[in-house]
C-alpha cells in the first residue's frame, strides 16, 4: 500500500541545513492501522506530508499504491490526493466561510463529480458522523470535537484507500479524543488503511503497529499487538 | 468548476470587504478617469461619416496671399474654405454626383402663428444646397429638403432640426406649416431627426464640437436677402468693400464646399476641372500662389484641421499612466489579500486542487474584482463627464457616454484586474502547502 525506503528529505536556507528524514524506510499494508510516535521535531509530520504528496523528498523511492510517485507531476499528484487519500489535521482546517456541506464538498468538486453523487456522499459522511443535521452550520458554531468529526467526514466522503492523520486529537479533550479515535478505528474496520501521527502512547496502543521515529528515522518498530486488521476492500465498500 | 470558482471568489471577496472595497475602488477610480478622456478622445477622433468616406470629398483652392501661406507652420496648407466666386464655380460643374457649397448665417427664428407661445430666439442657420442631406446623410423625421429648382429660385423653405422644431411647433410634424426667419416667412419642408455628428466635419472651421444648425435653408437665399456671414471670414488682399455685392466678389474665404464623386475617373475629372479653373483665374490675375488645389475625404479633413488636438493624446495617455499606478496599488493589495489566503490555498491543494486550478480560481476572483471596478469606473465616469458637462456647455458634444467606450472601459477593466492579479495569482500558485496546514 505504501512504500518508503532510503528516503531523505533536507530542508535547507541561506545558514543551514536540516535532515528531516535520513535513510527512512516503511512499509505499510493494505487495511493497517499504523501509528507514528516521536517527539517533536523527530520527522513525523515530514513523514506524513511525504506520504500524502505534499512535499518533495530529495533521494529514496516512495511507491503509493503500486505506483511510484517520485516523478509525477503536480497534477497527478493532485489527482492522487484527491482520490486515493483523505487527510485529518491537528487543527481541523475547515474553511471558516463554508458552511459543513460546502466543506465536505471541496475534495469532492475536485474529482468532478455530478451534483447527486456529491450530495449523496455528504450527507453519508456527515451521517457516519453524526452531524448531518448540522450540515448548513458554519464552523464557528461547533465544538472542536465536531469540527474535527466534520474534518473526518470530508476526508471520507473521498471514499479514500488510506487516511493520514496529523495528531487528530491534539486539539481535543480526552472524551473526545476518546470518540475520535473511536471513529478512525471504525474507518479502518471499513478497510481503510488510517496512518496516524500522534504524541499520545495511549492512543498510539490502539493501532496495529507503532513506529517511532527518531531524528528522521525508523527506530523501533511494534509490530501488531492482536486487534485485527480490518476488513479491506469489501469493508470499505460496506462504509460507501 | 467556473460556476464553483465564481462561487468561491464571490466569497473569498466578502471575507475581507474592506480590502475588497480598495481594490475596486481603486480599479474604479482608474477606469473612472480613463473612461472621460477615452470617452472624450472618441467623440472627437471619430468619424461621422466613415461609411461614405470613399466617395465624399472637401474641396481646397489657394488663392491666399503670396507673400504668406495660409499656415505658418504649414505651408502647403490651402485655405479651408472658398471665395464665392470660387464655390461658385465648384457648384457649376457637372461632373460630381453630388456637390454642397454652404455657410453659416444667423436669424431670430420664431412661428409666423401669432398665437403661438412659442417664443422667438436667435437661432444659427446653415445656407446650403440641396445635396447637403443626402450627402452626408442627414435623417428626417418628417419631409425632406427643398430641390434644384427651389435653390435656383431661392424659395422661402426652411428644414428645421428636431430640437428648433420641439421649441416652435411642440416636436409634431410641422411640415407645410410656416416660420418666420427675422421678418420673412418660410415654409417647413422637412424635420431632421436627432442629429448630431461630433466633430461636426462639415464645417470643421466654425466649432468642430459645436451642435449642428437650427434651421438649413437654400443658399441662394443668403445672396438674394444678403445675408452677412455668422461663421468665419478670412481675408488676405486690402481691398475696398462697401457692399454686399463687393463682398461676394472680394478674395476673402468663407464658403464652405464638398462633393460627391463616386469614381476614381471623377476624382480625377474634378482634380482637372480645378486646375484648370485655377488656370484661368491665374489669366485673371487672381490665384497668386502655386497651384494648390485639394480633395480630401472626410478622414483626412479630419486629420488636415487637427480635430484631434496634442492634448487630447497626452490626456489620454497621463490617464492610462493613472490606470497603471492604480493598478499597481491593486496588485499590492492583492499580495496581501492572497497572503492571508494561504492556508486555505493549501487546504484546497491538499484535499486535491493542481496548482492550475489554484490559478484559475484566482484569476476568476480577479477578474470579478476587474468587473466589479469597471462597472463602478463606468458609474465615476458618467459623473465626471457630468460634471464636464456642467462645467463647460459648450461641450455638450463629447460630454455625452458613448456606451461603446462604456463597454471597452469594462473590457480594460477585466484585463487590468487579471493583469493586476497575475503576479499574485502566481505566487500563491507557488505556495507549498505543507508549512500551512499544520496550524490554521
Amino acid at each position: 500500500m505504501l512504500e518508503m525506503q532510503h528516503v531523505s528529505k533536507v530542508y535547507r536556507t541561506e545558514l543551514i541545513e536540516t535532515h528531516a528524514l535520513r535513510d527512512f524506510s516503511l512499509k505499510v499494508d493494505e487495511g493497517e492501522f499504523v501509528a507514528v510516535t516521536g517527539p517533536s521535531g523527530s520527522g513525523k509530520t515530514t513523514f506524513l506530508n511525504i506520504a500524502g504528496l505534499l512535499e518533495a523528498f530529495d533521494t529514496g523511492t516512495f511507491r503509493l499504491d503500486g505506483e511510484s510517485v517520485n516523478e509525477l507531476n503536480d497534477d497527478a499528484r493532485s489527482r492522487i490526493r484527491n482520490q486515493k487519500i483523505g487527510f485529518i489535521f491537528q487543527s481541523f482546517n475547515l474553511i471558516p466561510d463554508l458552511d459543513l456541506f460546502d466543506n465536505v464538498d471541496v475534495p469532492l468538486r475536485y474529482r468532478g463529480l455530478n451534483a447527486a453523487e456529491r450530495r449523496r456522499r455528504i450527507t453519508q459522511a456527515l451521517e457516519l458522523v453524526g452531524l448531518a443535521s448540522r450540515m448548513k452550520h458554519v464552523p464557528a458554531q461547533l465544538s472542536g470535537g465536531q469540527q474535527q468529526r466534520v474534518a473526518i467526514a470530508r476526508a471520507l466522503a473521498g471514499e479514500p484507500r488510506f487516511l493520514l492523520a496529523d495528531e487528530p486529537t491534539g486539539n481535543l479533550d480526552s472524551l473526545m479524543a476518546r470518540q475520535v479515535l473511536d471513529l478512525l478505528e471504525e474507518i479502518n474496520r471499513g478497510g481503510t488503511t488510517v496512518v496516524m501521527v500522534t504524541h499520545d502512547a495511549e492512543l498510539a496502543r490502539r493501532a496495529h503497529r507503532n513506529v517511532h521515529v527518531m531524528d528522521g528515522k525508523v527506530t523501533d518498530f511494534q509490530p501488531y499487538a492482536g486487534r485485527p486488521i480490518g476488513a479491506g476492500a469489501a469493508g470499505r465498500a460496506a462504509l460507501a | 468548476m467556473f460556476g464553483y470558482h465564481l462561487r468561491l471568489g464571490l466569497k473569498s471577496l466578502r471575507r475581507n470587504p474592506v480590502l475588497t472595497a480598495l481594490m475596486i475602488g481603486a480599479i474604479g477610480l482608474g477606469i473612472g478617469v480613463c473612461l472621460t478622456t477615452l470617452n472624450v478622445y472618441s467623440l472627437v477622433s471619430g468619424n461621422p461619416l466613415a461609411a461614405r468616406d470613399d466617395v465624399v470629398y472637401a474641396v481646397q483652392m489657394d488663392g491666399w496671399d503670396p507673400n504668406e501661406g495660409w499656415d505658418k507652420d504649414r505651408p502647403t496648407l490651402a485655405p479651408y474654405e472658398l471665395t464665392f466666386r470660387d464655390a461658385q464655380a465648384v457648384f457649376e460643374s457637372d461632373i460630381p454626383d453630388r456637390k454642397v457649397i454652404m455657410r453659416k448665417g444667423a436669424f431670430v427664428l420664431g412661428s409666423a402663428d401669432e398665437k403661438s407661445e412659442a417664443k422667438p430666439y436667435i437661432a444659427v442657420a446653415r445656407l446650403t444646397t440641396p445635396d447637403f442631406f443626402s450627402m452626408f446623410a442627414v435623417p428626417f423625421k418628417y419631409g425632406a429638403g427643398w430641390d434644384a429648382e427651389g435653390e435656383r429660385n431661392a424659395e422661402p423653405v426652411i428644414v428645421l432640426s428636431e430640437e428648433a422644431n420641439q421649441k416652435i411647433f411642440g416636436g409634431g410634424n410641422s411640415v407645410g406649416k410656416t416660420v418666420k426667419l427675422d421678418d420673412k416667412e418660410y415654409k417647413v419642408l422637412g424635420v431632421l431627426a436627432y442629429w448630431n455628428p461630433v466633430p461636426k466635419f462639415y464645417d470643421l472651421n466654425n466649432g468642430s464640437l459645436d451642435d449642428p444648425e437650427a434651421v438649413f435653408i437654400p443658399y441662394s437665399r443668403g445672396e438674394l436677402l444678403e445675408v452677412v456671414s455668422a461663421g468665419n471670414t478670412n481675408c488676405w488682399k486690402p481691398e475696398t468693400i462697401d457692399s454686399f455685392r463687393e463682398f461676394l466678389n472680394s478674395e476673402c474665404v468663407w464658403i464652405q464646399s464638398w462633393v460627391e464623386l463616386r469614381t476614381p475617373a471623377k476624382v480625377e475629372a474634378f482634380k482637372s476641372f480645378l486646375d484648370g479653373y485655377v488656370a484661368e483665374q491665374k489669366k485673371l490675375g487672381r490665384f497668386p500662389r502655386p497651384l494648390n488645389n485639394k480633395l480630401s475625404k472626410v478622414s483626412e479633413w479630419l486629420q488636415l484641421n487637427q480635430v484631434v488636438e496634442k492634448d487630447n493624446s497626452v490626456l489620454l495617455g497621463i490617464s492610462f499612466m493613472f490606470l497603471a499606478v492604480c493598478l499597481l496599488n491593486t496588485v499590492g493589495l492583492l499580495l496581501a489579500k492572497f497572503s492571508g489566503k494561504v492556508a486555505v490555498v493549501s487546504l484546497h491543494r491538499a484535499l486535491g486542487a493542481s496548482r492550475k486550478l489554484i490559478f484559475r480560481q484566482h484569476l476568476v476572483e480577479v477578474s470579478l474584482i476587474g468587473v466589479a471596478g469597471g462597472l463602478l469606473g463606468i458609474g465615476l465616469g458618467y459623473l465626471l463627464l457630468l460634471a464636464l458637462r456642467q462645467l463647460y456647455n459648450s461641450y455638450e458634444a463629447v460630454t455625452r457616454l458613448d456606451w461603446s467606450v462604456g463597454l471597452m472601459a469594462l473590457g480594460i477593466a477585466l484585463i487590468a484586474g487579471i493583469l493586476a492579479g497575475l503576479y499574485p495569482t502566481w505566487r500563491i500558485c507557488r505556495v507549498e502547502p505543507a508549512p500551512y496546514l499544520k496550524t490554521q
